[in-house]
């Protein structure tokens, strides 16, 4: 008896997954790793609550999203992506949260042929371009595009020597590379570097350290809320020099956590932080505004920019989706391949964070449009004029 | 390198080396008693910032109702040690003091507007969510294995950190908090400006410490406290509860954690998985002093405090490595010098 209703089971089992899989060769399958648990939560959880704003059907296709937390551990995000590449058998990656996470990966999409749409902050993810790489699309500004704009910025202010105070981690190690290199082109001093981790109780060694090296401004690269501590301790030691903030700081609570200390501070971001003041001409501003609006009334509050970057990857499938449905059936590798093709060949996409040029040494795509100079001015976010 | 900077450094690291002084010493004291590593130790330094961070802030209190659904588990825990086969079958009213008190204030902390009541007012009422927390993790988690081999003990310690951890995520959110400070004054002292936080956390630690010394001298309560540490048997023999000593002292060490949690909220940003460097901090202070004795923990701990802000100074990319390097020579020292007197076990 056992046996054979072990058997009709089996029978059916089969059958459902049959019909299963028949239906799902007609959509698309997109796998979204973020990492909303662990210490990079407040990257992760805003990427995660964008999945659901994510475009569901594209030419007639319906696009199925696989949603996996990786728990900001890099082991897991390989994991994550293996059950994403050999069992759900998904067309592109959207994900993962971290720089480190995304560097573990990158082999295996190459492997196995499947675009990763990559919103993390590493430049080295795409850079430089190799055979691995040209499978790996980043949806975020790099590093070089942002420093290249405070550079600017301090040159024109007759700024001469600056002072570093960075995370120790490949968010900080990056940024004092690109900064230092570019600061030297423009004749600005590097005086100082110090280094501390998110979770540091105190900064007063390092903002000692830079104090006696009195630079007249201070550049500050730490990704979420953790770039407020330096410029606070900064301001209670008594430093009133210029301070300069990255990319990582362009969120709400950096304004919450600073308060008064952090007026006057320099950084360029994307729009999101300005929207009401960049003009209507602005490519990027109605795909923003729209984000804003919808992610707001999804979650109740003002997405991070994190998020953003996982929705624009949805507006590059959206668009490359109809070209590489001509190369070969969803679920297919030739529609995998074709998929990637499509994404190199994107052209001046408006998106929330600048417009996307790609090319196939450049899988960033951004040029000044994604960028705005931001100061911080009676407690809000007030556009550099 | 001036003497300004001396002090200023001396400064930051007192104040941290006495958070990490009195986390030192909770966590000696956790073990000397209940043989449990207090690895959770570093939650009820974070969730004290951050519940007395969202009262300030206006946001939603939710620790109150981790405390409802603990003591509920715990009462759930009683019901069934009662009656089940062979049980007593005797089921103390008393047992849902805790529920009710935790239905009181998971209920009040969510109605009542909270940002407006004071600081203190914020701080003591931090407290009184903390303290019952430690209580009900001891009822849930460690009173069924009281007597398991501490390496049980120690694995479970690390489960309900990783657990607490992932609670405070889903409480907090993942964005760091600091509260305002308590007063903005400072003390002139020659060239250095003494922050007055600095001495806030000096003075309460200093007065913590008095006054652990002096219950664990003087009171009753706390010589049955020392006895079970000393000898758990022997002191089950002259009466003192083993399940007492164990609350008491997790009682004890969650008072002391949400304490250092208000105390640094204001000079630091804490963030839901902060508390577990810093109580690593004071672990290495407690193991500097051989995990026994508390006066060489509480140097330990002070010890950790200078060497990581004047390592910082000198190289803040090798910080955590000097100061967790530091714990090296010290366990060879002790290796060496004690022959093997701790493998009872």
């Amino acid at each position: 008896m056992f046996a054979k209703n072990l058997a009709v089971s089996l029978l059916l089992g089969a059958f459902m997954a049959g019909g299963a899989s028949t239906q799902a060769l007609a959509q698309v399958k997109i796998g979204v790793v973020s990492s909303s648990t662990g210490p990079i939560a407040l990257v992760g959880i805003p990427q995660k609550n964008s999945v659901p704003l994510l475009p569901t059907s594209v030419a007639g296709q319906t696009i199925q999203y696989i949603p996996l937390d990786d728990g900001s551990d890099p082991t897991a995000t390989v994991s994550a992506f293996k059950k994403l590449i050999t069992e759900d058998k998904v067309d592109a990656i959207i994900g993962p949260s971290g720089s480190p996470n995304a560097m573990g990966v990158i082999q295996f999409v190459a492997e196995a042929g499947v675009p990763m749409l990559a919103p993390v902050g590493t430049a080295a993810v795409v850079l430089p371009m190799t055979e691995q790489k040209k499978w790996v699309f980043k949806t975020t500004q790099n590093d070089d595009l942002i420093a290249a704009a405070l550079i600017d910025h301090m040159a024109k202010t007759g700024i001469k020597t600056v002072g570093f105070i960075g995370t120790a981690d490949p968010y900080g190690d990056n940024w004092l590379k690109v900064f230092g290199e570019g600061a030297a082109k423009r004749n600005i001093k590097l005086v100082g570097s110090e280094r501390f981790q998110r979770q540091d109780t105190s900064l007063t060694a390092q903002g000692l350290k830079i104090l006696s090296a009195a630079p007249d401004a201070v550049l500050i690269a730490a990704p979420g809320s953790s770039s407020v501590l330096p410029q606070i301790t900064l301001y209670d030691q008594g430093y009133r020099g210029k301070i300069y903030q990255t990319h990582g700081a362009a969120l709400p609570d950096f304004l919450k956590l600073g308060g008064k200390k952090v007026e006057g501070t320099i950084l360029a971001a994307s729009l999101m932080l300005v929207l009401d003041q960049v003009s209507d001409s602005h490519p990027s501003k109605k795909a923003a505004t729209d984000y804003v609006a919808a992610y707001e009334k999804l979650n109740g509050s003002k997405p991070a920019t994190f998020g953003a970057n996982v929705f624009d990857a949805g507006l590059l499938l959206e668009r490359a989706i109809p070209v590489a449905l001509k190369g070969g059936e969803p679920g297919s590798p030739a529609f995998r391949s074709a998929l990637r093709d499509a994404l190199e060949q994107v052209k001046e996409l408006p998106a929330t964070q600048g417009v996307y040029n790609l090319t196939a040494a450049d899988h960033s795509g951004f040029d000044e449009r994604g960028r705005e100079l931001i100061t911080v001015s009676g407690g809000k976010w007030a556009l550099v004029k | 390198m001036n003497l300004q900077i001396v002090m200023l450094l001396g400064q930051d690291g007192l104040t941290n080396g006495a958070i990490y002084a009195l986390l030192a010493l909770s966590i000696l004291l956790v073990f000397t008693v209940t043989r449990i590593l207090l690895i959770p130790q570093g939650e009820f330094v974070s969730f004290a910032a951050l519940t007395m961070a969202a009262m300030q802030g206006g946001t939603p209190v939710r620790l109150g109702w981790l405390l409802l659904a603990l003591a509920l588990g715990g009462v759930v825990m009683d019901l069934y040690a009662a009656y089940r086969p062979g049980g007593r079958r005797r089921f103390a009213a008393r047992a849902l003091v805790m529920p009710v008190y935790a239905a009181v204030l998971a209920a009040a902390t969510t109605l009542l507007p909270l940002d407006g009541i004071g600081a203190a007012a914020q701080a003591a009422l931090t407290v009184a969510l903390i303290v019952p927390l430690g209580l009900t993790l001891y009822r849930v988690f460690y009173q069924p294995i009281a007597g398991a081999h501490s390496l049980v003990l120690l694995i479970v310690s690390i489960a309900v950190h990783v657990v607490l951890v992932g609670v405070g995520l889903l409480m907090f959110g993942p964005e760091g908090a600091r509260t305002e400070p308590f007063s903005d004054s400072g003390l002139q002292l020659g060239s250095v400006m003494l922050n007055s936080q600095t001495l806030w956390v000096v003075a309460v630690s200093l007065l913590l410490i008095v006054a652990l010394y002096l219950f664990f001298g003087k009171s009753l309560y706390g010589k049955a406290l020392r006895a079970a540490a000393v000898n758990r048997l022997g002191a089950e023999l002259v009466g003192i509860s083993p399940e007492l000593a164990g609350k008491a002292s997790f009682a004890l060490a969650a008072l002391i954690g949400s304490l250092s949690g208000i105390l640094i909220a204001p000079i630091t940003t804490i963030y839901f998985d902060s508390g577990f460097i810093i109580s690593l901090k004071g672990f290495v202070g407690a193991i500097i002093g051989g995990l026994a004795s508390y006066p060489l923990a509480a140097l330990g701990a002070l010890f950790i405090g200078q060497a990581e802000s004047f390592s910082t100074f000198w190289a803040s990319s090798y910080k955590e490595v000097i100061v967790f390097t530091l714990i090296l020579p010290v366990l060879l020292w002790r290796s060496v010098s004690h022959k093997g007197a701790e493998d009872e076990e």
